[in-house]
């Protein structure tokens, strides 16, 4: 049995020597280095550049503008595709902008022969610009005066959705005598990936093709949206993803590559490596959505929900990118992690402005939710005097649950068990009491939260996935999976079951862990905590496949009917259990056989048509420092129901990451700009992601469901780590002071502000209470 | 790859001051923290670079004749940190370097870099000037002596004229004897940051153990340079010590900063940790000056 064992990673060795092979890492001779030039203002049009100076310095090479660039308009977010083009993402950009929407947009490139003569051409060229008011936020930006960003949105909406499920209208419902009722809106900031390797591609070009090596999550998708970026056949495109040092969403989108692999085209098919900064990476290239998310609750004294009503405005920023899909997400998951008597009701808006660009990042909109959502139920609590985890025992989503909205069932729920454990981790029942009524300078509070989350994007959108395995002489496998190893542990898991299902040591199963689109399997990529799931489940067929191959040649070799065989531990037995012929012996002689040659391969697609609801809950205990507004994380844990793990301690290491992302989101993170949509702190000083200092220790528990759809069980695990944290942690401070912060970050600035609020301190210089 | 026309390795003090009258809008660089970044940024980019790295004439941490601990501008916030001298008879500078960015810098960064940067938010700075440093500034025509206190010269500004070196920073043993100091590194993160407020206390108790005997106080990022507040210190000498003169303290010291708003912390909230932990810097040196924990 290989599932549910804690096997060391695949790729541990390689990781912790330095042999793991990475974009930089397979920089070819007389590569050429790209920068590209940014515009310095946010919202305007490029009208003349003035390159002689740049031109002139030694070691440049050339300098392309948009003036110089294909005129396709293409999308970048790394969905599938759909031929249906009411499904199609937008089309809001060319590779090089001549109209601005971002501050550092891309208006063009140096080609350089090194990077320091690639820098002091950027420092001395000159462009000109035609320049219109930054629109900072959505208020600015859907003013009847703004600016249209984009010809076909008016408005600069670039979509709006809503929803009612069950009668009356929200209002209508809340209105009924003797409810409880709260509407408050929540504001979550935007945030960044900040993965450890930034963007970065190298692309050349071999007999009339571009090769492309990338940092991606998608090697298939970005390969589809540098032929429609560039207007090549996207048969002559060919990305290979090596490992890659973390992506978090923000690399399924496809940000550099088709620049790139037209640079490449400029420069007579020599090696060019474009490689972003940190600060580019954090202020041009996706964010997580900044929303203001309002939220309507009315409930009975007992509890029960009656009516919700979610009304989000979400940031786009300039471009598109995954667009109106982030809070569109946040809206159904707002309609689906509780129940209520009556209604249940959504509008939520995405709205262009001149900030950086939201796309997809861990948890696709439910972090922004959850915050929003799980404040509005501790706030709810708080008014009907009732214990926040008996009032989301009592409503959250049951098993059985059918989603009006997606179909999508809730086919086994741990949720309640989750946060029963979780509430015994923390000693809930006991702080909750004993942190009543404190006073003095520093404060304990403990909080909670919870949240569901899907497995994938069926029915949104495609599911599809597939997977090759190759028996090779000694017995062994070679296993190729279109799915992409991020960091998250991919290739082991799949080794793993690949191991299970054909009763192998995961010894002898040998995964090629690059994905190259000229000959890997197709497969969308790792995003939407899919893999495990959706691309297990072509691995299962595949494995399927490969055994009654061999057990057909078996019953070929052995002259005995294939359903009398079994393929167990290295070898073909019979119904008795008797040793008929080991695997390896049988392997040889397909290879040579001079009578019955045969290859024993296997390859297969699924289409994957289900979905399941993974759960999870966090508690936190916090102290805080009232005067100085420091908030302490004493205690914390996630406990999450995703099923059955395939392999416990990296499901557990999954959790402790993005938990610290959590954390971040929670206390400290948050991208600045000024009125002018510049960015203020786009890096890793000035930008507060949590040090290993700032972490506490992290507790994770499990509850493990046998999910009946999912390979061996199994559920989503990649995103919804980092998903209840930030509310946990936001209601411990509730908790602790009774000082209902409504915004992300609880930086020491804002809490201090909200004690002054509440009068739980004096200006400066006063007295304390 | 950074971008350095050239960089020359002085083989002295009075090799690397030549070089600097020598190289036309040459720039000194030692551990490189701050200098290798600005070129990074492009604001050094293409410079002409004299590295004093190698130098050991400026390392050093030893205790003169008469008492006075002299510390080599070239040491770096690590070996500070760890020196027995220091440990022993000024940890309060320890502790400050010690929470400078994170092992990997305090492994690079110097003492001597920390102080001609002449940035309010440096973390030596603050234990610095409670401690009463007295730098030692080479040049063509010789040295001169001045307090750390007077070489502030406005926001990243020092004394320190073309081709002149700090060669030695030295605490006259009346500053530190039987002295117990603390400094409260304010930030948002606890490692990898600069401080939002910084805030150094140093001193001296009575035999009574209750008294204020000697007292300083300093301030990072409360001003455009790091400062003493003078008059709170004379306001406090000479008083028991109580959670009344703590927040006393803190209201003093108020009428000597003058923080400013900028999108990192509003003025009001640096007012805020100037009164808190001016309080709370007092009470830890009191302890550590051998009184009573209040």
């Amino acid at each position: 049995m290989s599932v549910g064992k804690s096997i060391s990673r695949v790729d541990a060795y390689e990781k912790v020597t330095g042999r793991a092979m990475y974009t930089a890492d397979l920089e070819r001779p007389g590569t050429l280095v790209a920068r590209v030039i940014r515009s310095t203002i946010a919202n305007g049009v490029v009208k003349r550049f003035h390159l002689e100076k740049a031109l002139a310095v030694p070691g440049v090479v050339k300098i392309l503008t948009c003036f110089d660039g294909p005129e396709f308009l293409f999308p970048t977010a790394g969905h599938p595709w759909s031929t249906d083009k009411s499904h199609q993402d937008v089309a809001d950009r060319r590779l090089l902008n001549t109209r601005v929407r971002v501050w550092g947009d891309d208006i063009g490139a140096v080609i350089a022969e090194n990077e320091v003569a690639a820098q002091q051409a950027l420092r001395l060229i000159e462009v000109e610009y035609e320049e219109y008011p930054p629109l900072v936020t959505v208020e600015q930006a859907m003013a009847p005066d703004a600016t249209q960003l984009h010809p076909d949105f008016p408005g600069n909406i670039l979509k709006q959705t809503e929803f009612r499920i069950g009668e009356p209208s929200y209002t209508q419902a809340a209105e009924e005598e003797g409810l409880a009722r709260i509407s408050k809106t929540y504001g979550v900031q935007t945030v960044q990936h900040c993965h450890i390797e930034t963007a970065v591609s190298i692309a050349w070009m071999e007999k009339g093709r571009i090769v492309i090596v990338s940092s991606t999550q998608i090697p298939h998708i970005v390969r589809r949206v540098i032929g429609q970026a560039t207007g090549l056949s996207w048969g002559k495109i060919r990305v290979i993803k090596p490992y890659i040092g973390g992506g978090f969403g923000n690399k399924q989108e496809v940000l550099y590559e088709p620049l790139n692999a037209w640079l490449t085209t400029q420069v007579g098919g020599r090696p060019v490596r474009l490689e972003l900064s940190r600060e580019e990476v954090m202020a041009c290239t996706r964010v997580r959505h900044a929303m203001d998310i309002t939220i309507g609750m009315a409930a009975r004294p007992d509890g029960t929900f009656v009516a919700r009503r979610f009304e989000g405005y979400s940031n786009q920023g300039g471009y598109a990118s995954h667009g109106h899909s982030i809070i569109a997400n946040a809206a159904n998951g707002f309609r689906n992690l509780y129940t209520q008597e009556k209604v249940v009701e959504a509008q939520a808006t995405t709205v262009y402005t001149n900030l950086t660009s939201g796309g997809a990042m861990r948890g696709y909109g439910i972090p922004q939710l959850s915050f929003a959502m799980e404040s509005a139920v501790d706030d709810l609590a708080l008014q009907l005097g009732m214990d926040p985890l008996e009032l989301r025992l009592k409503n959250a989503m049951p098993e059985g649950y059918v989603d009006p909205g997606t179909g999508i069932t809730c086919h086994v729920s741990g949720l309640r068990d989750c946060m029963q454990r979780g509430a015994e981790h923390i000693g809930w029942a006991k702080k909750r009491a004993a942190y009543q009524n404190q006073t003095g300078p520093l404060r304990k509070g403990v909080g909670m939260a919870i949240f569901s989350y899907k497995t994938g994007v069926h029915p949104i959108s495609l599911e599809t996935a597939s997977c090759r395995m190759i028996l090779n002489q000694d017995g062994t496998m070679q296993l190729q999976m279109g799915a992409t190893e991020i960091g998250q542990g991919a290739d082991t898991v799949f080794t793993q079951m690949a191991a299970q299902e054909l009763e192998l040591s995961p010894e002898d199963i040998h995964i090629v862990s690059q994905q190259d689109t000229d000959v890997t399997p197709f497969d969308t990529g790792a995003y939407a905590s899919r893999q495990t799931y959706v691309s297990g489940m072509a691995l299962q067929k595949t494995a399927r496949s490969l055994k009654r191959r061999i057990l057909d040649y078996a019953s070929g070799l052995l002259e005995k009917p294939a359903d009398t065989l079994r393929l167990e531990q290295g070898n073909i037995r019979d119904v008795q259990g008797n040793d008929l012929m080991a695997l390896d012996v049988l392997a040889t002689e397909a290879f040579y056989s001079l009578e019955r040659p045969l290859h024993i391969t296997a390859e297969e697609s699924i289409h994957c048509t289900d979905n399941t609801y993974a759960f999870g809950a966090c508690f936190a205990e916090v102290e805080v420092d009232i005067p100085v507004g420091k908030v302490k994380v004493l205690d914390i844990i996630n406990v999450h129901d995703s099923g059955v793990l395939i392999n416990p301690q990296l499901a557990q290491a999954q959790v402790h990451g993005g938990m610290s992302m959590g954390l971040g989101y929670a206390l400290g993170e948050q991208l600045l700009y000024n009125d002018k949509a510049v960015p203020l702190n786009n890096n890793l000083l000035d930008y507060k992601l949590p040090t290993a200092l700032d972490t506490p220790e992290l507790y994770v528990d499990f509850v493990e469901t046998v999910d009946p759809t999912g390979p061996y069980g199994n559920k989503a695990l990649g995103e919804p780590p980092a998903i209840p944290v930030a509310p946990a942690v936001r209601n411990a401070v509730l908790h602790a002071t009774g000082v209902a912060v409504g915004s992300l970050p609880l930086n020491s600035q804002k809490l201090v502000e909200a004690f002054e609020q509440a009068g739980l301190l004096k200006k400066a210089g006063g007295e304390n209470v | 790859m950074f971008d350095v026309q050239k960089i020359y390795r002085a083989t002295s003090v009075e090799d690397a001051i030549r070089a600097l009258h020598r190289m036309e809008g040459s720039i000194l660089i030692s551990g490189g923290s701050d200098v290798l970044i600005k070129i990074r940024e492009g604001k050094l980019a293409g410079c002409t670079l004299v590295s004093i790295n190698d130098l050991q004439e400026l390392t050093g941490i030893v205790m003169e004749e008469d008492g006075t601990i002299k510390i080599g501008p070239g040491e770096t916030f690590t070996r500070i940190t760890e020196h027995p001298l220091i440990r022993q008879h000024i940890p309060v500078l320890g502790h400050a370097v010690d929470q400078a960015g994170g092992p990997q810098l305090r492994n690079v960064a110097t003492i001597g870099g920390n102080v001609c940067n002449g940035v309010t938010s440096a973390d030596s700075a603050g234990a610095l000037l409670v401690l009463g440093a007295q730098l030692e500034i080479t040049g063509r025509d010789g040295m001169r002596t001045l307090p750390l206190e007077q070489f502030y010269k406005g926001p990243g500004r020092v004394d320190l004229n073309r081709g002149e070196i700090l060669t030695a920073i030295r605490i006259p043993q009346k500053d530190y004897q039987g002295f117990g100091g603390h400094y409260i590194k304010y930030a948002q993160r606890a490692a990898m940051d600069i401080a939002t407020l910084g805030c150094a206390v140093s001193l001296r108790l009575e035999e009574d153990r209750q008294t204020i005997a000697d007292y300083r106080l300093a301030f990072g990022v409360a001003a455009p340079t790091p400062i003493r507040c003078r008059k709170t210190e004379a306001a406090v000498m000479g008083k028991p010590v109580s959670s009344r003169l703590l927040e006393e303290i803190g209201q003093l010291a108020l009428g000597e900063v003058s923080p400013r708003t900028s999108w990192r912390a509003s003025k009001e909230f640096r007012q805020r940790l100037v009164c808190e932990l001016s309080g709370r810097a007092t009470a830890q040196a009191v302890k550590h000056a051998g009184g009573e924990t209040l």
